[in-house]
């Protein structure tokens, strides 16, 4: 089949790539700069006789996308900042329950209404850490409207294969950006879905009890299969349980379905990797990065963060071994600095921060300044 | 007994106290379900959090215990996605009507093809004892030591007002009257709520001169009055006394009805 060479907004991508995907239920509260993918869905979705929800908040968005989830549809919603906040008591209810579901945050300026028309990275950590409690997730971070359309199909893909939510992190930059994009729409693309109980007469059936890879197999309800479920900490039969030798387990083996799998999700894209400056960026400012590398800069090399986690220690000592100084530009005061310092800390590369916050991207102009000047 | 077979008696003794009401408004749904020929695989039950809604929990339908107040929004989305299936959501009064009252009024918006079994014990019954928007003004709860001055909410005018086509309230005293109006909100298209009274001996009647649950059921069979049968007589202290029966009864269309028109048209 031949590429279709279009001009796709961000929105339209990820819209694109939930269909391909096989969304069936989307359901979303309007928000700055989200709405746009929530607008086109609800075009597609009703056109192919699947199900949209314009819901009452954000609230109801989350949780009705779990409730759709565990009766077997693939779910998703897509939302910004205030609204991202509020769906996190939910997230952490999808993570407990083992839910597969979608999350789209098109991050905007913070806290609070901050700047709902201009572009940030400030929910990294909100993404990793917003709902309370241990536990894994697993947040990619597309930098292009070409790769918002695969991310798209791969978030599903995840969600569905260690049933967990996958936050699909990007930025009103990428999403609201119109841009060259070559994709074969009709391509036959790799979905992965969810296991299916296998009932046998001597065996009851456990949904939390039956494991493939540390992953729950829990039939759908509504599938006949008896399935309970519950936020609470369980048994293997989906019953709460408030025995630590019941809770221990449980808690331990949630995050280790994910974090075991560390190096082969966390994805980076690297360019000069011999440099011996390499900047440690992500989604949209790694645009700024790339630009600069393009205009003939090959002393200084790129990580690009495809995914932002788990992450991956060892893959960003690797990336960045041939490094002397490594600088995470980034949209926020240091969140990916931070995890990026951590991560390094046995090494003897010295890690800068580029930060820029209020809405502005980071310019070429500024990033070569900051290579060539240090730190102002 | 009937609706017992519906009962997964690997979870049983429930955690509800002795006296506690919640144990006959359970029994009245699964009755219902039982009259009205439901089997293991045609029922999915969803609830919210508080000691109301563990009863989801103890049958052995397919059923999903979700987070305080939210049981609406997700069975709203259960029943879009699996529209065979009936979807029965238990929750409390708090659930319900404070944290989840957003989401219900929207529910009745909707008409959304539901069937909600409000547990109406007028109090917080799983954090030992607040008031919530059903305790009635002036009655005591462990944060409202002095009296409640807060307004309670009708839950019927409410969700009247909110576009809810079936309606109905009735107390644990009045057990087959209350079987009968499950009965009525399960074959009912669209959204149907039916709140059902039940007695918290331990946590709002101790507080309020009602310490033992015959307290609470005399007390309901005092107070409570069939809204057919008002008269001059059985109003006077109308205050305490609560009307029940049904409120609502309409046929209009509901969301899933809506929905394929929609469907078809397009
Ligand atoms: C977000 C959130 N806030 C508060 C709680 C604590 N909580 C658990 S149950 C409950 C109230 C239960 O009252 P009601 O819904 O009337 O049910 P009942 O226990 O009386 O049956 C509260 C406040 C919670 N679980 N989640």
């Amino acid at each position: 089949m031949s590429k279709t060479v279009d001009i796709l907004q961000g929105a339209e991508a990820c819209a694109k790539g939930a269909m391909k995907a096989g969304l069936s239920y989307f359901a979303g509260y309007p928000i700055t700069p989200s709405t746009e993918i929530a607008e086109m869905l609800s075009i597609l979705l009703t056109k192919d006789k699947k199900i949209f929800m314009q819901m009452e908040d954000e609230i109801a968005s989350i949780v009705s996308i779990i409730g759709a989830s565990l009766a077997g549809a693939k779910s998703m919603t897509a939302t910004s900042g205030p609204g991202f906040s509020l769906m996190q008591e939910g997230i952490g209810y999808a993570c407990m329950t083992e839910a597969p579901i979608v999350i789209c945050d098109v991050m905007r300026g913070g806290p609070s209404t901050g700047d709902p028309t201009k572009g940030s990275q400030g929910d990294v950590m909100q993404a990793r850490w917003g709902t309370h409690g241990d536990h894994a997730m697993i947040v990619i971070c597309p930098d292009s409207v070409e790769e918002m359309y695969y991310d798209t199909i791969k978030a599903f893909n995840l969600a569905e294969k260690y049933r967990n939510p996958v936050i699909l992190l990007t930025d009103e930059t990428i999403t609201h950006m119109r841009e060259k994009v070559e994709i074969d729409f009709n391509e036959k693309v790799e979905l992965i879905e969810r296991k299916k109980p296998v009932i046998t007469a001597d065996k009851p059936y456990l949904p939390y009890g039956t494991f493939d890879d540390d992953v729950s197999i829990i039939g759908n309800l509504g599938d006949g299969f008896g399935t309970s479920i519950t936020g609470m900490t369980h048994r293997e039969d989906g019953f709460q349980s408030p025995i630590p030798k019941i809770g221990e387990p449980l808690i331990k083996r949630l995050s280790r379905k994910i974090e075991k799998h560390s190096d082969e999700l966390f994805e980076l894209e690297i360019i000069n990797p011999n440099a011996k400056t390499i900047i440690v960026t992500y989604g949209a400012t790694s645009r700024t990065a790339k630009t600069i590398i393009a205009e003939g800069h090959d002393e200084i090399g790129l990580v690009r963060l495809k995914t932002l986690f788990p992450l991956s220690d060892n893959k960003l000592i690797q990336a960045t071994k041939n490094a002397e100084r490594v600088i995470v530009a980034e949209m926020n005061l240091g969140q990916i600095f931070m995890e990026t310092k951590k991560a390094l800390a046995c090494t003897s590369t010295q890690v800068e921060l580029l930060s820029k916050v209020g809405g502005a991207l980071i310019t070429p102009n500024e990033m070569l300044a900051f290579i060539q000047e240090g730190q102002s | 007994m009937k609706g017992e077979k519906f009962i997964n008696p690997s979870r049983i003794p429930s955690i509800w106290c002795p006296g506690c009401g919640n144990g006959i408004v359970l029994h009245s749904v699964l009755t219902a379900l039982e009259e009205l020929n439901y089997t293991k695989d045609n029922v999915i039950f969803v609830s919210g959090i508080g000691c109301s809604s563990r009863s989801s929990t103890y049958t052995i339908f397919d059923n999903i215990h979700t987070l305080h107040g939210r049981a609406i929004p997700i069975a709203t989305a259960i029943k879009l996605v699996r529209p065979d299936k009936k979807v029965i959501v238990m929750t409390g009064d708090g659930d319900s009507l404070a944290i989840g009252g957003n989401h219900i009024i929207h529910a009745a918006r909707r008409n959304i093809d539901l069937t909600v079994i409000i547990f109406n014990n007028s109090i917080y019954g799983m954090t030992g004892g607040q008031f919530s928007p059903l305790t009635p003004s002036g009655k005591r709860a462990t944060t409202s030591q002095f009296g409640n001055i807060e307004n309670q909410f009708d839950a019927m005018k409410l969700l009247q007002g909110a576009g809810a086509t079936y309606l109905a309230r009735i107390g644990t005293y009045f057990f087959t009257q209350m079987t009968r109006y499950i009965k009525t909100a399960l074959q009912h298209e669209g959204f149907g709520v039916v709140e059902a009274i039940t007695q918290c001996p331990v946590y709002y009647g101790r507080l309020n001169k009602m310490a033992t649950p015959s307290d609470m059921l005399l007390w309901q069979k005092d107070n409570l009055v069939f809204k057919d049968r008002l008269s001059q007589s059985n109003i006077e202290g109308m205050d305490e006394k609560l009307l029940i029966g049904e409120f609502v009864n309409l046929n209009a269309p509901s969301y899933l009805q809506k929905r394929k028109a929609l469907l078809e048209r397009i």
